[in-house]
């Protein structure tokens, strides 16, 4: 017998721990290289890591538990030949299945197999010269605080259920945004009867052409983006004592899963079409229902979009997703009497709430990115329609 | 036609490990080898042979001196027959060792003289002079692993007697009386070692200013004086002109920068200039792969050469020309190869030269932080002041530890004295791990060793050195 272990892998840069949500194969199971071995999770996402090895499989980190990075979670013995149709690594293209393995499971945990395999002075230097000590056990420093929360005893009828990973990185989260911004939150109403007769007036035609619904995701989408080259401070961050302006802007869209909260990024939001728009959080829907957004997916936003109206809010004050400085709620349209030319009119109303980070976005600027989306919203022809 | 996953051309430290780990991941690996044993120049006429005379020629040595322990020892006797032998079972147990590796891992081994050809739509072909019968075999991968071979000078004429490259100089038959050694680099120095410990008067010609310009020059400054007591002679910033060999003396002249020439006579040369990459016979041209104007074959950062599916590593490819580099490399491009990856880092290769005491060095010199700009802190702790090293009677030496100014992180390490090149394992998987002068200064070290040097090393560099 031979074994080969099967590490629990590096998945971003940050990561230290995953859990194992769930093994597609058992003990004794026979596993060929590159198929599905198990799901685990991360703060950030699930992934699904292949077989490194061909083999029989046996498991030594059972499901719900919780490993370091490059831990050992399985062993594949490699002596056990496994038959038909098998992509052992003999039998295909060695640069193919390079490029082709499916899983971050990596020898030693430190590249993906596309990136360079051969770094350089430089980049050493670089990686030891921009991180603050990582003293492990110097007196100066404490240690990473133990594990010192004694657990409360139940009581009958309470029962105990671990956070997921994703939950308590959001939690971790969501306390960092009120513990180090100035967080404030602005509000205005805009009126969607132009959104809306557009919308009855084109669906057709969109869904046929671009495969996809015509939402009011894409006219908000839009309307941030040009609202954001107006007021750019909220499409910035503040970095150390500097701060980063951006000439693009990486939408986030706040999608709810039955695991939490997830926010996909769309990248060069301000340059993607209407249909591109709506294709590409169709796609992150799709993803997000299947728990297959990666990390990439869902890194480098510059601004976020949260819709509580699907679920029915009138009225919310989103929290900032670190390190943004600004994130739009919309909610839920309701057809309210307004005054319009001096007449009490039934318009369909939306209440927007913009949340922003009052260190580097000042009141003026929040008021009029709002004042400028709900513009461009009433009047459609601002939004560069191109549907 | 017998066709592979892989070739390797090249059984040297690269050539080998890369066959067998890619065999290990399942790929069918052959492994070409023109000479007789395995191994390259590292197993039969490098690394390996020349530490079994080193050792021997150290026990020699230490014989000749053992007084101070209060040990009397009538003058021993040198038997250099025997020495010579016993360097040649260490090579051929170990070169045997490959052998039996490359059967356990299923490689399948061909002798003979590869020779790569024009590629045939998808797959490699590699020709192999199996003694004068030509073979054809064809590949998916081939992997160029030659080696080098030692840089030649043109009046200086190499016949492995009185004119000698490091091959030579492990097996002269008697004690040269008076070694010149030409090029004052690693294998120089070392062979230089071995014979004045066994009675050579030696002379080291450089062309260069200093010795080793690579290293850490506070270090070489101690080593060179540390030499000098040991009675090598060396002759810096000078090159040499002229050789001719008189009724069985060889006659070297040489030029200072000043324009000073003098003759210096000697019983022996050994030419220690360096290496170049062998890529003799490889077929290189007709393959229509490229090689820079020094000879090396230029690879991406993923060892791919020009020509698709045909890659490179070792000496081959430049850096440091090291056997532990290159058998990292090999081990790389092999997971590479099946699929897998990792990295090495080229900031992390290990230096240590086998002199005595030795010198080992890992990261960067001081005088690189300087030229890049880096904000260090550098903390050193002598021999002279560990109580393992005073017990022994190796007071000469130090370590020396560099580290980022703000993270603290170890930026380089260097040492001379005994040990040097068990020590610097504890540099190497510090570094390798990012650690700080703090984790190295808080790890507690065992008492009486030598390791304790490195931990008040870094304290040194804290500010807080305890016993100096």
């Amino acid at each position: 017998m031979s074994f080969e272990s099967v590490l629990a892998p590096q998945v971003g840069e940050s990561i230290k721990e995953v859990r194992i949500l769930s093994w597609k194969k058992g003990s004794g199971d026979l596993v060929r290289s590159g198929e599905v071995l198990l799901e685990i999770e991360t703060d950030k996402a699930s992934v699904e890591v292949a077989a490194p090895f061909s083999g029989k499989l046996e498991i030594t980190k059972a499901a719900e538990e919780t490993v370091l990075v490059g831990s050992v979670i399985g062993k594949i013995d490699t002596s056990v030949k496994v038959e038909a149709g098998a992509a052992s690594a003999s039998s295909s293209t060695p640069s193919a299945s390079a490029k082709a393995a499916p899983s971050p499971a990596l020898s030693n945990g430190s590249a993906s197999p596309s990136g360079t395999i051969r770094k350089d002075k430089d980049s050493f230097l670089a990686e030891v010269s921009t991180t603050a000590p990582s003293v492990s056990n110097s007196p100066s420093t404490p240690r990473s605080p133990a594990a010192t929360h004694v657990p409360e005893k139940l009581i009958p009828g309470e029962t105990r259920k671990a956070l997921s990973r994703l939950r308590l990185k959001i939690a971790e989260n969501l306390v960092r945004a009120q513990n180090e911004f100035a967080i404030l939150t602005t509000f205005n109403e805009v009126d969607l009867t132009q959104v809306g007769e557009l919308r009855a007036k084109h669906k057709d035609d969109f869904k046929k052409k671009n495969g996809v619904g015509l939402g009011y995701m894409s006219f908000f989408t839009r309307a941030c983006c040009l609202a954001l080259k107006d007021q750019p401070l909220l499409n910035a961050s503040i970095d150390g004592t500097d701060m980063i302006l951006r000439d693009f802007v990486n939408m986030g869209v706040a999608v709810g899963t039955d695991r939490g909260l997830v926010v996909p990024v769309l990248r060069n939001a301000d340059k993607l079409s209407f249909a591109q728009i709506e294709q590409s959080i169709a796609a992150f829907a799709d993803k997000a229902k299947n728990n297959k957004l990666s990390i990439d997916d869902m890194s480098s936003g510059t601004f976020t979009i949260s819709n509580g109206g699907v679920y029915g809010s009138l009225l919310s004050t989103p929290i900032l997703n670190p390190p943004q400085s600004g994130i739009l709620g919309m909610h839920n349209i309701v057809k309210r009497p307004i005054v319009v030319n001096d007449k009490i009119e039934i318009r369909p109303m939306m209440y927007l709430a913009l949340s922003y980070d009052h260190r580097i976005v000042d009141g003026k600027e929040a008021v009029s990115f709002l004042v400028n989306i709900k513009k461009r919203l009433e009047n459609p022809t601002e939004l560069n329609l191109d549907f | 036609m017998e066709s592979f996953d892989l070739v390797v051309i090249g059984a040297g430290p690269g050539g080998y490990v890369s066959a067998i780990r890619a065999s290990q991941l399942g790929l069918k690996v052959a492994c070409i080898e023109s000479r007789k044993t395995l191994g390259g120049v590292c197993l039969n006429v490098g690394c390996i042979p020349s530490k079994a005379l080193l050792d021997s020629s150290e026990k020699f040595f230490e014989l000749s001196h053992m007084k101070d322990h209060g040990i009397q020892i009538e003058k021993p006797k040198l038997d250099l027959k025997k020495m010579i032998e016993r360097k040649n079972k260490v090579v051929e147990r170990l070169t045997g060792g490959i052998d039996m590796l490359f059967k356990k891992n299923k490689v399948t081994r061909i002798e003979g003289k590869g020779k790569l050809l024009k590629a045939d739509g998808a797959l490699q072909k590699i020709q192999i002079d199996l003694n004068g019968s030509l073979k054809t075999i064809e590949a998916k991968n081939v992997i160029l692993a030659t080696g080098s071979a030692p840089t030649q000078i043109p009046f200086l004429k190499v016949d492995e007697k009185t004119v000698v490259t490091s091959t030579g100089a492990l097996n002269f038959e008697e004690v040269p009386s008076h070694l010149l050694v030409v090029g004052g680099g690693y294998i120089g120095l070392e062979m230089g070692s071995v014979w004045a410990r066994l009675g050579s008067k030696v002379t080291v010609i450089e062309f260069m200013d200093s010795l080793l310009p690579t290293m850490d020059q506070e270090i070489v400054r101690d080593f060179k004086k540390t030499l000098e007591a040991q009675g090598l002679q060396f002759k810096l910033g000078t090159k040499c002109t002229a050789y001719e060999n008189k009724k069985g003396k060889a006659l070297l002249t040489v030029e200072t920068k000043d324009g000073a020439k003098e003759t210096i006579e000697g019983s022996h040369v050994l030419v220690s200039v360096g290496r170049t990459p062998f890529t003799e016979g490889l077929g290189l041209e007709d393959a229509g792969v490229t090689k820079d104007v020094r000879g090396f074959v230029p690879v991406n950062d993923r060892f791919e050469t020009n020509i698709k599916n045909v890659y490179a590593i070792g000496d081959l490819i430049g850096g440091a020309m090291l056997a532990h580099k290159a058998e990292e490399e090999g081990v790389l491009l092999a997971e590479q190869l099946a699929g897998k990856a990792g990295q090495i880092d080229y900031a992390l290769i290990p230096g240590v030269i086998y002199t005595d005491p030795e010198v080992a060095s890992i990261g960067f010199t001081e005088e690189e932080l300087k030229l890049k700009n880096v904000s260090y802190i550098k903390g050193s702790f002598p021999y002279l002041a560990n109580g393992r090293a005073i017990a022994m009677g190796k007071l000469g030496g130090k370590i020396k530890i560099l580290a980022h100014s703000h993270t603290h992180k170890i930026l380089g390490v260097h040492i001379m004295g005994a040990q040097a090149s068990t020590l610097i394992g504890e540099a190497v998987i510090a570094m390798n791990k990012r650690m700080t002068l703090e984790d190295m200064a808080h790890a507690c070290h065992p008492h009486p060793t030598l390791t304790e040097a490195m931990k008040e090393a870094a304290m040194a560099a804290l500010g807080h050195a305890i016993h100096i």
